[in-house]
């Protein structure tokens, strides 16, 4: 990239380029590159998970172990994978779509992405310490999480560490959008992705320090005498979990609101007809971030709330699949009469559509109170969870790789492995995650090593299509290598439908682009 | 009846079991496993596969089930519109087909209705369930009350009517089976890790409150028949209710992550009728009462070690191991450790498991002297400890009260 003539910059090379980059699409890169890793890591953890849970009885690992690949795999998802994913596509294509010439804090941003992995080698470290890894589960509740044993700090810290460099991306984020938007371009006017980051910037500033704030109460309850969750103390355990939700409820938001951008991005392009609802669909963003503040208790249901504070959040978590349902419906409307083509991107981007709306129907039955006392902490769970983040988030985020890959490389990537990848992908997800349902339902708890010979047969056949899931996700990387490195050579508008500034510089976007404001005609606001 | 015993008679049957040797059929069940989860797939029948939510024994399990089914099925009739205009748009509308794009971006009527469409149907099911979780909520009227507290990693039950204390742990078969590699099948055993040595008893067509409490770490109390589970938290009571129309076993399982020892500490609950519970009542009592009286019980050493062996199978092993070498950093070793081979740390080992330290809980209130005599001769003597020392119920005892 370097070598273009568009590249006038006398940036370092080498290692050197990418450990002190300012420039948002190296950040973006490094972002997307570390995700992709993250991935697996916690993919690895996952199949450790799975394999466990193959057969009964305890064949490879024990439970102290099993407890702490559970939790080590969320953190590591949550925070490792598709967050940077997220924010690595914010840094790639943010600036691109509003017409900037890079972030607004560029060093911060370099700060940003650089805490990310001592973080997580803090946290991953824990795991060859005395008395292993964080094991009471991501969410971290007390008194169970207090007995961690050397591990305890540092996960604090790495938590910490993530914490800070979220809230450096959003900050930049937000500067960025309400700053250096190319003159013309009114905030109704910014492409849908924009819109989603900048409401999900939002929601980071407001709950993250909820989190750290929390984990600093652990912190102080173990070693320096508090006793904010220690009931002999005065404290209270479960006050952890409300703290914890208000952040994690939005946490879910976090990750789920740039899927929903990517979405109304890629629907539109291979529909060929414009957004439906471009209006309602932020209103839609908007009223979601700000419904996943008052909602955060019906990740605790059980806990034993008062009857009104348990109607309270029953109500509120329902009325969250209005404007949901209003999301599905727009992107049903933008493709319904269009003239559809199914390239890759559009077949993850429809998979998404239904598969994280079978996860907001598991979602509407978790949140009414009474049937939850039957679903909390099952596989139902999981399932639910796992429909909308990993056939969610996670879809939508290899639905956005696909369709700006070209843009990042300059050469088309393998639409036949792209098809492939993606067959594999769902099929196995589905065989992975639906009979879960039933094995929630039918009384298995999370969160177990081993468990009663009625759950053998739906295991295995989950444990099958983790296994599957995961190979097919080596030639994911397979796919990018071979575009990264060649292949035919890409359009500056890629798809034929696609709309937005990203469209408008060339393949590869060059090191820097839009050193000039561009001069917008209406054809370039279109979405 | 599951795949791999299918498959095992078919093969049985064509007359192949004669000479397979272990490790080949540790591997062909594993493979028949395999063959079986893709071939006899579509043939299975699902019920026994444990597919959906149990109906339960109450008429709020019946209930719950019940509401679950109607949004099971409301979600389902909206996955079938909603996909199926999807993809007719996605088999019709297509490029292929020739298909010209439409322009239209906005339609303010369609809007209103997908916005109200759902509001009216979420307003719909909040109704029933709003008065379902009213009626679960009151737990008035209540004709007995007990008390569960989770332990890491037990259930210990209060019969408050009845100054009645019951402590229920993992059954010793499931305990056995459920080590790393231990080498046993747990197809072999129906109720693997939802056995437990001490089932409680609850009487049929009762309104029983169950307080639900915790002296360590947060644990849930669950048994799916009974509709509902509820968390278990130090320092604070939560309180629920059943009334259980049929008698029978009911199991279930702790259902909040609690350390190690979460997937181990299952509940049973056997309902009986209420002069059966009664009597069941009475014998406990009278069980109580003799354990408290074992301190002139005298036993041999090999008495010591069979008792003691089969308490620590009970109570130790889930931290201290099967072998008594702990978990490195976790949970201390027993096996070589000053504590249970130094002669002057004898009445320092009988305190420990009387009172607990840290993580280690107090045994005191729920062992009997001569089972914590047992044990402690048990831990001097086992693993190689073999300092030959014997102590005795008396001992025990007298420990008590010297603390």
């Amino acid at each position: 990239m370097s070598t273009l003539a568009h590249d006038h910059d006398h940036a370092p090379s080498g290692i050197k380029r990418w450990i002190f980059s300012t420039n948002h699409k190296d950040i973006g890169t490094l972002y997307l590159i570390f995700a992709l890793t993250m991935f697996f890591v916690g993919g690895a953890m996952a199949m450790i998970i799975r394999a466990e849970l193959f057969q009964p009885g305890l064949q490879f690992v024990d439970p102290q172990f099993y407890n702490s690949m559970v939790t080590v795999h969320a953190l590591i998802m949550i925070f490792g994978a598709v967050m940077p994913a997220g924010v690595g596509l914010a840094n790639w294509m943010i600036p691109l779509m509003i017409g900037a010439p890079d972030m607004a804090l560029p060093r911060m941003n370099n700060m940003s992405f650089w805490i990310l992995p001592f973080g997580f080698a803090l946290l991953i470290s824990t795991l060859f310490m005395e008395g292993g890894g964080p094991a009471g589960g991501w969410t971290m509740y007390p008194p169970l999480v207090l007995q961690t044993g050397q591990a305890f700090p540092f996960l604090i810290f790495a938590i910490h560490f993530l914490g800070i460099s979220s809230i450096m991306g959003a900050i930049n984020i937000i500067a960025t959008v309400f700053n250096m938007r190319a003159p013309g371009m009114s905030l109704m006017q910014m492409p849908l992705f924009v819109w989603t980051w900048v409401i999900t910037s939002f929601l980071l500033i407001a709950s993250l320090p909820v989190l750290a704030g929390a984990v600093t109460m652990l912190l102080t309850d173990k070693y320096f005498g508090t006793s904010f969750f220690d009931a002999a103390g005065g404290g209270d355990p479960v006050m952890f979990q409300h703290i914890f939700w208000f952040f994690g409820h939005p946490e879910v938001y976090i990750l789920a609101l740039p899927a929903f951008g990517i979405i109304s991005q890629v629907i539109p392009a291979f529909a060929r007809k414009p957004l439906f609802g471009y209006a309602s669909m932020v209103y839609a963003t908007a009223s979601i971030a700000i419904l996943s503040f008052v909602v955060w208790a019906h990740h605790m249901f059980t806990v034993g709330m008062p009857l009104k504070g348990e109607l309270f959040f029953m109500y509120a978590t329902m009325l969250i699949a209005v404007p949901t349902g209003v999301k599905v419906f727009n992107w049903m409307a933008t493709m319904w009469r269009g003239s559809m083509t199914f390239e890759t991107p559009m077949l993850f981007a429809i998979a998404f559509v239904i598969l994280f709306t079978i996860g907001g129907f598991s979602g509407l039955m978790l949140g009414m109170t009474p049937v939850d006392f039957q679903y909390h902490d099952t596989y139902f769970v999981v399932a639910h969870f796992h429909y909308v983040l990993l056939t969610g988030a996670i879809f939508a985020l290899m639905s956005a790789a696909y369709y700006w890959l070209p843009k990042w490389t300059g050469y088309m990537y393998d639409e036949k492995l792209g098809k492939i990848h993606f067959w594999l992908s769902t099929i196995s997800a589905n065989v992975l995650f639906f009979p879960q349902h039933f094995l929630g339902l039918a009384g298995m708890p999370r969160r177990i090593p081993d468990y009663n010979i009625q759950f053998a047969d739906f295991n295995m056949v989950s444990s099958i299509g983790g296994f599957a899931y995961g190979l097919s996700q080596l030639l994911f990387v397979y796919i990018v290598i071979k575009c990264a490195l060649g292949g035919k050579k890409a359009k500056d508008r890629v798809w034929e439908g696609a709309k937005g500034l990203e469209w408008y510089v060339p393949s590869p976007a060059p090191h820097h682009t839009f050193e000039t404001p561009p001069k917008l005609t209406k054809e370039m606001l279109e979405h | 009846m599951n795949f791999s015993t299918t498959l095992d008679t078919i093969t049985q049957a064509s007359g192949h079991t004669s000479k397979i040797t272990k490790g080949n059929k540790k591997l062909k069940t594993l493979f028949s496993k395999l063959i079986a989860a893709f071939i006899l797939f579509p043939l299975t029948v699902f019920a026994e596969w444990g597919l959906n939510m149990t109906q339960g024994v109450t008429q709020i399990s019946q209930r719950v089930y019940d509401l679950h089914m109607v949004t099971l099925w409301v979600v389902t009739v909206i996955g079938v519109v909603v996909f199926g205009i999807m993809f007719w748009s996605i088999i019709h509308h297509r490029k292929s087909k020739g298909v010209k794009a439409a322009k239209f971006s906005h339609s303010t009527t369609v809007e209103i209705i997908w916005t109200a469409i759902p509001l009216a149907i979420i307003i719909a099911l909040a109704v029933p369930a709003t008065k379902l979780l009213i009626d679960m909520e009151d737990t008035s009227g209540s004709q007995i009350t007990v008390k569960a507290t989770g332990y890491q990693w037990k259930w210990k039950y209060d019969y408050l009517d009845e100054d009645l204390t019951i402590y229920s742990v993992l059954d010793s078969k499931s305990t056995e089976v459920s080590q790393l590699k231990s080498g046993l099948n747990p197809m072999e055993s129906e109720n693997y890790l939802l056995d437990v040595d001490e089932p409680i008893v609850l009487p049929t067509n009762t309104k029983i409150r169950i307080l639900t409490t915790a002296q360590d770490v947060i644990h849930a109390w669950w048994v799916p028949d009974l509709g509902w589970k509820r968390d278990a938290i130090p320092g604070f009571i939560n309180d629920n209710w059943a009334v259980i129309d049929k008698p029978g076993t009911y199991r279930g399982q702790c259902a909040e992550i609690c350390g190690k020892g979460h997937g181990y500490m299952p509940i049973v609950v056997k309902a009986v009728p209420m002069d059966e519970y009664k009597m069941w009542v009475a014998e406990k009592k009278q069980a109580a009462e003799d354990m408290k009286n074992t301190a002139d019980m005298v036993l041999t050493m090999e008495e010591l070690m069979t008792k003691g062996e089969a308490v620590y199978k009970a109570q130790c092993l889930a931290c201290h191991q099967a072998n008594g070498q702990g978990v490195p950093g976790v949970f201390p070793a027993l096996a070589g450790s000053a504590i249970a081979i130094e002669p002057a740390n004898r009445l320092g080992h009988i305190h420990r498991i009387i009172y607990g330290k840290n993580l280690m809980p107090a045994f005191g209130e729920q062992l009997s002297d001569v089972d914590i005599a047992a044990v402690t001769t048990y831990e001097r003597n086992a693993w190689g400890n073999d300092t030959g020392d014997i102590v005795q119920a008396k001992e025990v005892s007298e420990a008590r009260d010297k603390k």
